[in-house]
């Protein structure tokens, strides 16, 4: 008797659950794990349900040094993510490896992509087809300490606008102890952070050059432009003495600890900068050359459909990407993670502009370039090795500038192969 | 139904007890044989397969010969990571060796606090190698963090670049490295040098023999099987180095300019930042190589003689 109740019940559980199962569709969203994004993630999944109850999205997130390894794996063997996140450096491989599909173009139009976000989703367009859009954006912008600014008699809310003004500002700032050693940075200086970036889409443009050509596929920095472009690099710490690579590991690392007066670095960084409790901070554009040209590098991560998905699980993942790419859900990005709307209705708000630290980022995007790399942490070794080069082997820089061109050149025929 | 088990117990009963005890044997030691086989073998298997491909994760692999043997050799930052392993190698293991011998020949000796002392060689072994090589990273730092520059110039020295100069980097991150492994090889050597019977060196000191004589000709020549586990062991360890160099220099992991880069971080790098699996798998075989022809070098020369 016993027995039979059980069964019974075991019965009418299991048709409970698989009658709640056909009526909800679940999809599954990956992204790599970075506190801010997981929960601006979270609450637009939570959103999103209430709105549609019909669909669930589960949140999968790993560690960004294993993600790409296994998403690709996941995918290829037919399981993984319905709605993806990857960099806009990664599109070709994930193209090629058919790990995602071209946006529908009856819930995604072509038009009116290019119309509302920002010129650089051009980077998720492959062919005639889309292949993904993102939530949010990030530029570089110069970073200042307004209580070093004070102490060196600089004036905090008058931050250096041209390249001249901030080496100004870096020999006024930085201070060293009687042997001469750099005790708090005038700038800092760290290819491996967002100098690297720094120094291919702007350094390179405003003494006058072009970092690529033929689609970011030949490299074209070795020239005079691009000597120039190292020389004041390499300047600011062999010349004027302002900063120094590996002072305090880490830029960033110098700049919280309020060791540095400057730093570059991108829209990612206000979470962490935010946390800073001994002095002011604030943002500036990145300077202008002296004929007040400005350029700036902007990247993205974006969400894109795997390439298994179909049937109700694509049409659940439409709504999904089309929600997360929506104005709302990137005003919620920008409160929670920091990161720019990728529309322009979404970003270029009057509040936004006027935001003492978002309007500077939100600025540098006009006029930003997207670099199309291959093999972004090869291409990005090639620009850390050279300037080592000149400062740690005293290579001389032309000869270094050249080594790198053709280090990276083969890096990149290499992938595009 | 009911037949079948009868018909294999009476084949069963037929054994004899020792064709049921082999039976057994080999029962229990399948399941290792097969476990050991799927994780280790396998896939040893799979990856000189695969060095034969131009694998990227991405497309399906196709074959293509030699191709990445080819490259590899033609490969400069190959021979540069090549001649870093060997560095770590051959700095490393005398170095840390002698340093373990003699604290433990000493240690063998002192009574007070023996067991204390001991635990102390041996903690930084317990320690995970990335949390250690953070704070070494810090260590090395310039002023006004790092605790060696500190020194140096609170002693009216210049300040050494260490983790930044492609000179000092590698003895910078092979010093930790070093001391890490040391509680391991003290205990080693202890227990070697606990092993040798205490009537040798009574017969030895009845005659009037130097301390000297009783090291060079009855401990050391005693500690031969101990030497012999050790050099290998810690030669596979040297060769293999990646948690330190990857985590001393986060940010520009193997360099500067390369000059830390031992082969599994360049393995590593090629695998899985530029996912060129085919070229990583040629490099892994190459390692696999090398480590079978030094452990075997090694056990040839310390062994016979």
């Amino acid at each position: 008797m016993r027995l039979k109740k059980m069964i019974a019940g075991l019965a009418f559980g299991i048709s409970v659950l698989a009658a709640n199962a056909a009526s909800a569709v679940e999809i599954e969203y990956w992204q790599y794990v970075f506190d801010t994004r997981v929960k601006a993630m979270d609450q637009l999944i939570q959103k999103f349900q209430a709105a549609n109850p019909d669909i669930k999205v589960k949140h999968t997130t790993f560690p960004y040094a294993e993600y790409q390894t296994k998403v690709a794996a996941a995918v290829t063997a037919g399981q993984g993510p319905d709605v993806v996140q990857l960099f806009y450096g990664w599109v070709d491989g994930f193209v090629a490896g058919k790990l995602i599909q071209p946006l529908p173009k009856d819930a995604f139009p072509h038009d009116k992509i290019e119309a509302e976000f920002f010129p650089i989703v051009k980077a998720m367009k492959r062919g005639d087809e889309y292949y993904g859009l993102p939530t949010a954006v990030r530029s570089l912008a110069l970073f200042y300490n307004k209580k070093a600014f004070q102490a060196a008699g600089l004036d905090p809310s008058k931050p250096p606008q041209t390249l001249d003004e901030l080496v100004a500002a870096a020999e006024k700032t930085v201070k060293r102890d009687s042997a001469g050693n750099i005790v708090s940075a005038g700038i800092t200086l760290d290819m491996a952070g967002q100098d690297h970036h720094w120094w291919r889409e702007v350094l390179v443009r405003q003494y006058g050059g072009t970092p690529y050509t033929d689609n970011d596929r030949k490299v074209a920095y070795d020239s005079d432009a691009g000597l120039k472009a190292l020389q004041f690099y390499t300047d600011l710490q062999t010349k004027h003495k302002v900063g120094s690579v590996g002072f305090m590991d880490e830029g960033q690392a110098a700049f919280k600890a309020g060791l540095a007066a400057m730093t570059i670095d991108g829209t990612f960084r206000l979470g962490s900068f935010n946390a800073i409790k001994g002095f002011e901070w604030g943002v500036t554009e990145l300077p202008a050359d002296a004929k007040g040209m400005r350029s700036n590098y902007a990247s993205y991560f974006a969400n894109a459909i795997s390439s298994k998905v179909q049937g109700e699980k694509l049409e659940a993942s439409k709504k999904f990407l089309a929600y997360i790419s929506s104005p709302e859900a990137m005003d919620l990005w920008l409160q929670t993670v920091g990161e720019l709307p990728a529309r322009r209705s979404a970003a270029m708000t009057q509040a936004n502009l006027a935001n003492p630290i978002y309007g500077p980022f939100l600025k540098g995007l006009e006029y930003a370039h997207t670099t199309m790399f291959l093999d972004e942490a090869a291409q990005r070794q090639t620009a850390i090795d050279m300037v080592n080069r000149v400062l740690i082997q005293k290579q001389d820089p032309k000869a270094s500038l050249a080594e790198a061109a053709k280090a990276e050149q083969a890096i990149i025929d290499r992938a595009a192969k | 139904m009911r037949a079948a088990p009868a018909t294999s117990g009476r084949a069963w009963d037929r054994l004899s007890l020792r064709h049921k005890r082999v039976i057994w044997a080999w029962g229990f030691l399948a399941l290792p044989i097969v476990f050991y086989g799927m994780i280790r073998f396998w896939p040893t298997l799979e990856a000189l397969a695969l060095s034969f491909t131009n694998w990227n994760l991405l497309k399906p692999a196709s074959f293509v010969g030699f191709e990445n043997y080819i490259r590899l050799w033609n490969d400069p930052l190959f021979w540069q990571v090549f001649r870093n392993t060997f560095a770590y190698l051959i700095i490393g293991t005398p170095i840390s060796l002698i340093i373990s011998f003699v604290i433990a020949y000493y240690l063998d000796r002192v009574r007070f606090m023996h067991g204390f002392i001991r635990a102390l060689y041996f903690l930084p072994f317990l320690t995970t190698a990335v949390a250690m090589a953070w704070v070494w990273r810090w260590f090395y730092q310039p002023v006004p963090i790092g605790v060696f520059n500190g020194l140096l110039t609170w002693l009216g020295l210049p300040q050494q670049p260490f983790l930044r100069s492609t000179t000092q980097a590698l003895p910078a991150i092979l010093a930790p490295a070093v001391w890490a492994g040391l509680g391991f090889q003290v205990i080693i050597f202890i227990a070697g040098l606990r092993a040798i019977p205490t009537s040798y060196y009574e017969a030895a000191r009845i005659d009037g023999v130097s301390e000297f004589t009783i090291l060079r000709r009855i401990t050391i020549p005693l500690l031969k099987p101990t030497i012999v586990f050790l050099v290998v062991f810690s030669s596979i360890g040297f060769l293999r180095i990646f948690d330190q160099v990857y985590n001393m220099n986060f940010n520009d992991p193997g360099g500067p300019l390369n000059s830390t880069k031992p082969l599994v971080l360049m393995i590593y790098q090629t695998a899985f930042k530029s996912f060129d699996m085919g070229y990583a798998a040629a490099q892994t075989v190459v390692l696999f190589m090398i480590l079978l022809v030094v452990s075997l070098i090694q056990l040839r020369i310390l062994k016979d003689r």
